[in-house]
């Protein structure tokens, strides 16, 4: 066993196709600390890896919610409570005239919330991360296709692992230093 | 949204929208080298010194204004509002094409949107940035800019909530700042691709930093594409929104021309008239100039200028509409205002419109003509025209002649509203060309997902994959 512990075992593929199978073939073996990389959104690989949908969509419902609310309540308590206009006894509370801005707010906190919700659940910005270790990861934003599995698993074994990678017909298996 | 990615990229049938032979390393090094490698040429720079020129004007005529106020413009009682009014309402119409490409072209599943769309949404957020500099400079007192907003003071003021130029403080902010959420998001993989392949250290750390530590988990992809695909859910309504509020700025008030329930869907049209006037009138130059064709190919050109086509007969119809509910109305002051636009002192403006918008664009019932470049540029050159014209009637030749001729006056813009109007377009094309030297002016991520070799095959995999979702529900899933 070698002193340094490794971040983990990384198999590099040369085809989308090449990584989902790859991947479902890992996650039989019983892998499941792993993460797969790739240059575009590929979404039989969200189901090989067995990710569980995202609570995103019901962030930014909150989050609209809240806009949505909130902006109403700020147009109702400045027109009605702290700044009442008296304009010929027309009503205080004109809601219909209210609904533009509700509107504006809704969606702004809503898109707010989409971006800022989807870096903060992918735990971006990350200045570091030990996958950039592996040189040739640099092509994960071109045109090849990685599979990481990591040492936190209970099943890694660096020789194991890498045998059973080997086995999966990937270009080339690096090991990922913490 | 991984659906309509994974759609076969040519239907059959019809021609593809990405040229033969590409591969996932030609397209990201095509692209990635026209802000990494290719050298800086003598007509970018050229074009960088004209349009910096006209950005110096800009500020020239800006700061003159800041000392003198808003007398140096032609703008005069009853015409208050002038080149100021009619240039934000053509800027912010120009960005909406942006918007619709990105967003509405989305969530409609054409993947033939996706070598344009990018673009196109930088040219929203110049032109929101355009726009907004004009009722900015318009108020006379722009330093108190801040008192559009709801904020605690003790000088008893408050913005009123039933005014629609108060909706258009929180239509144009909330559409500026969703536009340019909905461009980064989009930049951010790319900016990793950048930040792999650039070459010096320089260009590692700023595309780095803007990058984030993007590095294509699988995971994040899951999250990115849920947000992507619901930030164009919201930007599609907004878009609608934004333009609808800037024509209540005129629906709602009671002057004749302008007090029209046909105002909102008429200028969301002509919105998207004049955006995809401006993206075809961008889009020709800068395919050629880049070698671009194999990515914008002559479908999408031809698409647009479909589009083009079909909205501004939307526009025409407007036109027709607000005559008939003049004359339907029998009110004496909307039937005047109708005659006046056709036979008043700026009877040749109307009649000008009328040739860009209605009779130039119906060449693009042809074939022949909507593939042909050069007609297609100067097609695009003419809507742009007659949409600012279109602006012009809107603002000048309803509020010039109103209910009682002892206020009638005529408009005449000075050589400020021109330096203004000239250096917000330098502003608007300077902006455009530092975004296609520095950043990828084609999302390179996307265009990846429309090469065949994108698609997972059937096979092996998704035998085994029957398995794999069982065992995940078995295990709770590893997230």
């Amino acid at each position: 066993m070698n002193p340094e512990p490794l971040y983990g075992l990384m198999a590099e593929f040369e085809s989308p196709t090449a990584l989902v199978e790859a991947t479902h073939r890992a996650r039989e073996a019983g892998y499941r600390q792993m993460d797969a990389y790739s240059p575009f959104p590929i979404e039989e690989l969200t189901e090989a890896l067995g990710v569980r949908p995202t609570r995103l969509p019901l962030l930014i419902l909150i989050g609209g919610l809240i806009g949505g609310f909130g902006g109403f309540f700020m147009q109702w308590y400045l027109a009605v409570i702290d700044y009442p206009l008296d304009i010929g006894g027309r009503p205080q509370n004109s809601w219909p005239m209210f609904i533009p801005i509700t509107f504006e707010m809704t969606v702004l906190f809503a898109g707010l919330t989409a971006v800022f919700g989807m870096l903060a659940l992918n735990g971006l910005p990350m200045p570091y991360h030990p996958v950039f270790n592996v040189p040739r990861f640099a092509l994960a934003t071109r045109d090849r296709f990685f599979l990481c599995i990591e040492a936190t698993d209970p099943l890694f074994d660096r020789e194991k692992t890498k045998r059973f990678l080997q086995e999966l017909h990937p270009r080339e298996v690096s090991e990922v230093e913490p | 949204m991984s659906e309509e990615h994974l759609l076969p990229p040519a239907e059959p049938g019809r021609p593809p929208v990405i040229g033969p032979g590409h591969t996932f390393a030609s397209v990201t090094d095509k692209i990635s080298s026209i802000v990494l490698t290719q050298p800086t040429s003598r007509r970018w720079l050229l074009g960088l010194a004209i349009t910096g020129t006209l950005v110096l004007i800009l500020h020239i005529a800006i700061a003159y204004l800041l000392v003198e106020g808003v007398g140096i413009w032609g703008v005069n009682v009853p015409i208050a509002w002038g080149f100021a009014i009619i240039n934000f309402v053509w800027w912010i119409g120009i960005g909406h094409a942006g918007t619709l490409i990105s967003a509405i072209l989305l969530l409609l599943k054409q993947s033939w949107r996706t070598s344009i769309n990018r673009f196109a949404e930088a040219m929203t957020i110049f032109a929101v940035m355009c726009a907004g500099i004009f009722p900015l400079i318009h108020m006379g007192r722009p330093w108190y800019f801040y008192w559009l907003l709801p904020y605690p003071n003790t000088m008893g003021l408050s913005p009123q909530w039933r005014s629609p130029l108060v909706w258009d403080v929180f239509a144009v902010t909330t559409y500026l700042t969703i536009s340019l959420l909905f461009w980064y998001v989009g930049l951010i993989p790319d900016m990793a691709t950048l930040r792999d392949r650039s070459q010096s250290r320089v260009g590692r750390v700023i595309y780095g930093i803007l990058a984030m530590g993007w590095r294509g988990s699988a995971r994040h992809w899951h999250r990115y594409e849920k947000a992507y695909l619901i930030l164009a859910a919201l930007a599609t309504p907004l878009v609608v929104s934004v333009h609808t509020v800037v024509s209540f700025d005129f629906a709602v008030s009671i002057l004749p021309g302008w007090h029209s329930t046909i105002f909102p869907p008429y200028f969301v049209a002509g919105a998207l008239f004049a955006g995809f006037a401006m993206v075809l009138t961008l889009a020709i130059p800068v395919r050629y100039f880049y070698g671009l064709e194999d990515f914008i190919t002559m479908r999408h050109l031809e698409n647009m200028a479909k589009i083009l086509l079909a909205t501004g007969l939307l526009v025409v119809y407007g036109y027709g509409i607000e005559g008939f509910m003049a004359w339907y109305s029998g009110n004496p002051y909307e039937v005047y205002g109708a005659l006046n636009k056709l036979f008043g002192p700026y009877g040749w403006l109307y009649y000008l419109l009328l040739l860009c918008n209605l009779v130039i664009p119906q060449v693009l019932w042809f074939k022949k003509m909507r593939t042909n470049l050069v007609v297609l540029f100067v097609v695009a050159l003419a809507v742009n025209i007659g949409m600012w014209l279109e602006r012009f009637i809107i603002v000048v030749v309803s509020l010039h002649r109103t209910e009682l001729p002892g206020n009638w006056n005529m408009y005449y813009p000075t050589i400020w509203d021109w330096a203004t109007f000239i250096g917000t377009i330098g502003l608007f094309v300077f902006l455009l060309l530092l975004f296609v030297r520095f950043l990828p002016m084609i999302s390179i991520f996307e265009m990846r997902t429309l090469l065949p070799e994108a698609q997972v095959k059937e096979g092996n995999g998704a035998e085994q994959s029957q398995a794999a979702p069982a065992q995940a529900e078995a295990k709770g899933g590893a997230s």
